[in-house]
């Protein structure tokens, strides 16, 4: 065939063009925490069905060097995705009251708070 | 009119967004921390009630879909053009997980 159609390239070199871009990236790479954590979290269930030697096994690793990294390495990453998350509220659920928008920092500020409260519950009945 | 299966991967992400911007951040620290409330007997007190499971299952699953749904997103914004091949494995690989939380809920 003498076509030669232009074929566009396909790069991730973009994602160092531009600062916005790399804060895109770390939001997204959240996904790879927040899902491995979970699935370790699935890993605790089965340790916890099994008896109490396999779930002080399971406390055990995660009191580990490693386990302690990727955990604090976790909270970062899923923190930044919960202030992302919620900066994009007002976006995602805007509010009409009569003939005027809510204000977007009333609706993100109402997640703000509610993350505070629903943190602040869980430490009060876990500690 | 055009039916698109798209409302069926996005209402799982968004759903599973919410609950790990409200719940990952505290869950982590208490798996650091460990307080009393992780020893083995108020976990199994705690895993034990039908409520408290279909929490834990409910989380787990969304959680881990909106992971997999970004983590897809991101490998084609990384170059990666197999869409459907990487949705397939990561969203199986999603219900596999998420069928094992249930299965060693339901044995607690």
């Amino acid at each position: 065939m003498s076509r030669r159609p232009y074929v566009r390239p396909i790069t991730s070199e973009w994602i160092f063009r531009h600062p916005r871009y790399v804060r895109y990236m770390v939001r997204e790479f959240s996904c790879l925490f927040i899902g491995g954590w979970t699935v370790l979290m699935v890993w605790g269930l089965k340790q916890l069905a099994e008896g109490p030697a396999a779930w002080a096994a399971f406390l055990e690793l995660l009191r580990s060097p490693a386990g302690i990294a990727f955990q604090l390495l976790t909270l970062a990453f899923a923190a930044y995705h919960s202030v992302t998350w919620f900066n994009l509220t007002p976006k995602a659920l805007p509010l009409q009251v009569g003939e005027d928008f809510v204000p977007d920092w009333v609706i993100a500020g109402a997640h703000f708070a509610g993350w505070a409260v629903v943190s602040l519950l869980i430490l009060a009945w876990a500690l | 009119m055009a039916r698109s299966g798209k409302p069926l991967v996005w209402g799982p992400f968004a759903a599973g967004g919410t609950l790990t911007a409200f719940l990952t951040p505290v869950l982590v620290v208490l798996t650091l921390l460990q307080p009393s409330g992780l020893a083995y007997e108020s976990m199994q007190a705690l895993a034990g009630h039908w409520l408290a499971k279909l929490g834990f299952a409910a989380v787990i699953g969304l959680s881990l879909w909106s992971a997999a749904h970004r983590l897809r997103i991101t490998l084609y914004d990384l170059g990666l053009r197999a869409d459907t091949l990487v949705a397939a494995l990561l969203y199986a690989a999603t219900l596999a997980c998420t069928g094992a939380a249930i299965y060693y809920l339901l044995k607690i």
